[in-house]
């Protein structure tokens, strides 16, 4: 169990966090080869904006730049990554020997993932690993972090310093299960939390209620995911295909009821009411806004949401 | 059960172009039972490939077996002394992997082909069709999963819960036909009034005992004694 008063990595994001702002976070989609250029121009458009970037790790089981290299490359610029890791790809011989190389690179936070089948991704006759799965690498980690010894128990030369976290998702089934799924990463190390996209509002603050009553707020840190919609079919394409994710009717209609070249700023306004909505949710201490292939919106989605200037610790 | 599937006829007539006098060998065993191997689709693959060959204006000699197990010696014996005075050029085996590996162990000079492709370790749920339940993996876990293993039928071998893919029941990965093992673990720990046993973390699990500890065996030494 993660104690809040204990510094993880004395990152950026754990420092916010800890000194009670409520935080924000993005993504940051390294490019589907080596295009550095590419990726500093996202970063351009979000610095300043958000307290740290999740850098994804092949999501989708798309092949991409290696979440550690553009981790680097964020540092490298001057704005803070959350490096995924995920379990798909790598041992955990390859696992703890990507954390200390993130370590030895100025990567101070990293989200534990099991991550996406590779059936969904681009190779999908590719063998899988998952010799661990999320709430292992978890532990693996921290168990690094705090004890000084890899998963085997031999000491490590030179310790890391990571703030942790873990993905949680509230909309997957079977529902009661996914609070003590939470519980359980929490045990198992995890910081911070960012959640799946939510749209059924009334489902996630059932969640946050049962997990605030297992009084699981208290020793983790939960960020709220959410991603605007840029269109009405966006919404029906999430709705029916994103295992996991259910948007309501209301949401979907209220999309659909502006016109074609008016549904984008619908979108943004409706991600303006959640962050609003899930500010006054008790447990929740910021934001993660996964606006896909819209950094460019970042800024003023921050903005609009009176959440900037991000507070400099 | 070892459960396997027929290989694309085309695929085994490749195989055998360059062979004249052809043994298809069935296994009595699993795969008579999941209806790929047995004599019966000893017979067909058999006539098929006299059909086959024979539109193609080749006349192969193509003789049929089947045998109890392709896995123990004592049934493979006869079909290996067959092999050796009728001059046969080629076997296709219709048994589980299992069984051509231990015949191609022993054939000397004769080439051996699967006939089939070993998929799993499964059971006959329902008429016509066998679901995977066990992945072999030497160092079982179920009893803290309520006896449903989520290491062959989570996609993803998870071994703490469900991942953000499970959807009414359903595996992301193919709605239509996986089940969430998760799900089900979920509800017959319900049952049992055993949900707390989900509640622990299971650490990193040793693979040592499954197949990435490098080639297994396993002894008896009571059967020495005899």
């Amino acid at each position: 169990m993660s104690d809040k008063s204990v510094v993880k990595s004395g990152s950026n994001l754990e420092r916010v966090l800890s000194s009670g702002h409520f935080a924000v976070t993005c993504e940051c989609g390294p490019p589907k080869g080596a295009d550095v250029e590419l990726l500093e121009k996202k970063v351009a458009l979000i610095k300043g904006c958000v307290d740290a970037a999740n850098v994804t790790d092949n999501q989708t089981a798309v092949v991409r730049m290696s979440s550690i290299a553009a981790s680097s490359i964020l540092v490298k610029n001057g704005m803070e990554p959350v490096m995924q890791m995920v379990t798909r790809d790598r041992n955990r011989i390859a696992a703890q020997s990507d954390v200390f190389g993130a370590s030895a690179l100025g990567i101070r936070n990293m989200l534990c993932l099991t991550g996406d089948h590779q059936s969904f991704g681009n190779h999908p006759k590719s063998k899988n690993v998952f010799d661990l799965d999320s709430l292992q690498l978890l532990d693996v980690v921290r168990t690094i972090r705090d004890r000084g010894v890899v998963n085997s128990g031999d000491p490590v030369q030179g310790g890391i310093k990571m703030f942790l976290g873990a993905a949680a998702n509230p909309f997957a089934d079977p529902f009661e299960f996914r609070v003590i799924r939470l519980a359980k990463k929490i045990d198992a190390g995890a910081d911070f939390i960012q959640t799946q996209c939510i749209y059924d509002m009334k489902r996630f603050r059932d969640f946050m209620k049962m997990a605030c009553d297992m009084g699981l707020d208290k020793s983790c840190y939960i960020l709220a995911g959410l991603t605007p919609l840029k269109s009405a079919g966006m919404a029906a394409y999430m709705n029916k295909n994103v295992s996991g994710i259910t948007i309501p009717e209301e949401i979907i209609k209220r999309i659909k009821g502006a016109a074609k070249n008016e549904q984008a700023e619908e979108g943004i306004r409706l991600l303006l009411d959640q962050i609003q909505e899930v500010r006054e949710i008790p447990g929740i201490s910021g934001v993660h806004i996964m606006a896909i292939e819209w950094e460019d919106r970042v800024r003023e989605i921050t903005e609009r949401a009176g959440l900037l200037p991000r507070p400099l610790l | 059960m070892i459960v396997a599937d027929p290989k694309p006829f085309l695929q085994v007539k490749g195989y055998l172009e360059d062979f004249q006098k052809i043994l298809v060998v069935g296994c009595g065993t699993c795969t008579t039972v999941c209806l790929s191997g047995g004599e019966a689709e000893v017979q067909i693959l058999a006539s098929g490939l006299r059909i086959a060959f024979g539109k193609d204006g080749r006349k192969k000699t193509i003789l049929e077996e089947c045998i109890q197990r392709q896995c123990d010696l004592e049934f493979v014996e006869p079909v290996l002394s067959r092999v050796e005075s009728e001059n046969i050029d080629a076997v296709v085996s219709l048994a589980c992997g299992v069984g051509v590996n231990f015949l191609a162990d022993r054939l000397g000079k004769t080439p051996i082909f699967p006939g089939l492709d070993t998929t799993f370790y499964g059971a006959n749920v329902e008429q016509g069709l066998w679901a995977e339940m066990c992945a072999g993996c030497g160092s079982c876990i179920i009893a803290h999963t309520g006896g449903i293993c989520p290491v062959a039928r989570c996609s993803k071998h998870l071994l703490n819960g469900p991942c953000g893919g499970s959807e009414k029941g359903r595996c992301e990965v193919d709605p239509a036909n996986i089940e969430c093992v998760w799900q089900l673990i979920y509800d017959r720990l319900k049952r049992l009034g055993r949900l707390e046993d989900l509640r622990h973390l299971l650490p990193a699990k040793d693979w040592s005992t499954a197949s990435d500890g490098g080639v297994r065996r396993s002894t008896r030494e009571q059967l020495y004694d005899i």
